[in-house]
């Protein structure tokens, strides 16, 4: 393990040092995303699906529609719901078993993503009320890891979602029926995109990749949504923000996000 | 999965099948070895509908300590199903079904590695079922071998695996998901066409002893047609039209 350390703490110093000069170590600019490459319905079973490349870190999500119990207080609302999970083929170093805090924290940060930015029309997504709603399940694997999972993770759940199918269930005397053939995209009512940067010294650079992620002293995940409103937001990484960093961070996520929203909005046409 | 349908024509007079195969047809095969930036070793194939992607890590210190062999390195196969794999949602915690096909994988490999030359290590297998509809196992195996190999890891031979099955009171090849369903019997086969040897064999149904013979039969000459295709693949990723 100690060499390992010695090769990181070389790494973070070339990066730090070039930061300092203005530059990136892969050349990109400061808030300039990796290349996105988005396939959709990558797997035909599902209701919908994205695999989405954000640089070299790589992730699939498939999305699963089926008729439910609604939560006791919540009988006139459907279910939503976003998981993630690291699969062991994606990085040696993840181990099988139950999920450790890093990736739960990653779940429930995309997760409150999309459920902030109401994306998902639950009110819609009902068969008969406090019987019987529709689920709609966004399940996120991580295919092979190249630094910031969220974004990658964020996009493929929101462009499976944009392109989902959702068929229709009616209730005949007291029994889910599925209406044969009849399918209508799920009905959704915003593109929530979200934009991760990190602190290395005094730089913030945003979607760092996997060398730039080990070598950052803090971390900010902001969500926006279509009409460039801030949904959701996750501070993250053992140094902090100044205020007016917070403040650059807000403006950053929504301008970068509004390009990415017109890359997500382009592979929804492109699939249609 | 989809209900049974009752009506369904397995095997139509002309002995076209479901699906429109032929007895001794197989579905369309297509498997490309290494893929994945972070593993040693990689594949994937598409074995008709079914997607699988298969990582392999090592050899490598083993974790638990306490799993360790003195006197060769082992072998850790996971087999698990995304939860948009299939027909209905699948929970994403490991089921019973999973953690079988693991071992039985296990030991499919096995023979075919050679272990002896890593004591203490570990090689590590995770195949990810992307999309499944009948005969994961297969292919599964089909493709764990290929990236055994591109992974570099020394292999007396590869495993290829391939189905076989009754259905309509006729013995086929490489059974689908309704096959497997409505069928009479299903018989997978992993095996090492090299060395002339069966390393995963299972049965679901009723056989008679000679069917039971022809079955084995049809699967090994499958197999030998899907070991064809496991070469390609890694001569297609080191022999590549890019140059030698």
């Amino acid at each position: 393990m100690g060499s390992v350390s010695v090769i990181d703490q070389l790494k973070k110093t070339q990066i730090l040092e070039l930061l300092e000069q203005g530059k990136r170590i892969d050349g990109r600019a400061l808030d300039e995303p990796r290349e996105i490459t988005i396939e959709i319905n990558a797997i035909p079973k599902a209701n919908g699906s994205a695999r989405v490349r954000l640089g070299d870190s790589e992730v699939l999500c498939g999305v699963k529609i089926q008729p439910d119990k609604p939560f006791p207080d919540m009988g006139d609302k459907g279910i939503f719901m976003c998981t993630a999970e690291l699969l062991p083929l994606s990085h040696s170093t993840v181990e099988t078993g139950p999920p450790q805090a890093p990736v739960i924290e990653l779940a429930r940060v995309v997760d409150r993503g999309i459920r902030e930015s109401h994306m998902v029309d639950v009110s819609q997504l009902v068969i008969e009320k406090d019987k019987s709603v529709v689920g709609v399940f966004a399940d996120i694997v991580v295919i092979d890891y190249d630094g910031n999972l969220f974004d990658a993770c964020s996009y493929s759940a929101t462009a499976a979602l944009l392109t989902s199918k959702t068929p229709k269930w009616t209730m005949v005397d007291d029994t889910i029926t599925l209406v044969d053939g009849e399918e209508s995209p799920l009905p959704t009512t915003t593109i929530p995109v979200s934009v991760t940067m990190g602190k290395i010294g005094n730089h913030i650079i945003v979607d760092p990749n996997g060398d730039e992620w080990d070598s950052m002293d803090a971390r900010i995940t902001i969500t926006s949504d279509s009409d460039g409103n801030i949904v959701a937001l996750q501070k993250g990484g053992s140094d902090g923000f100044t205020l007016e960093e917070i403040n650059q961070c807000g403006d950053t996520s929504v301008r970068v996000g509004a390009k990415i929203r017109e890359i997500i909005k382009a592979a929804q046409k492109g699939s249609q | 999965m989809g209900g049974r349908d009752a009506t369904m024509v397995l095997l139509d007079e002309n002995g076209i099948r479901c699906d429109g195969r032929k007895v001794d047809e197989t579905r369309r095969i297509m498997i490309k070895a290494g893929g994945l930036k972070n593993a040693d070793g990689s594949a994937y194939i598409e074995f008709g509908d079914n997607k699988i992607l298969v990582g392999v890590f090592g050899p490598r210190d083993v974790h638990p300590k306490h799993m360790s062999d003195t006197d060769t390195g082992i072998l850790r196969v996971r087999y698990h199903m995304e939860p948009f794999s299939v027909g209905e949602r699948k929970r994403p915690a490991p089921s019973r079904r999973e953690i079988e096909i693991s071992k039985v994988i296990k030991e499919a490999l096995e023979p075919a590695v050679m272990l002896e030359k890593f004591p203490r290590t570990a090689v590590d297998v995770f195949i990810e079922v992307l999309q499944a509809d009948g005969g994961t196992r297969c292919a599964a195996l089909t493709a764990a071998s290929v990236a055994l190999a591109d992974a570099g890891i020394p292999m007396r031979d590869m495993v290829a695996a391939v189905a076989s099955g009754k259905v309509a009171d006729t013995i086929i090849l490489d059974v689908n998901n309704e096959e497997d369903q409505a069928g009479q019997a299903d018989m997978p086969v992993g095996y090492m066409p090299s060395l002339e040897k069966i390393t995963l064999l299972q049965i679901d149904g009723v056989l008679t002893p000679e069917e039971y013979k022809k079955c084995v039969q049809v699967g090994v000459d499958g197999c030998k047609q899907v070991y064809e295709l496991q070469k390609k693949a890694l001569k297609d990723k080191y022999f590549g039209n890019g140059g030698d």
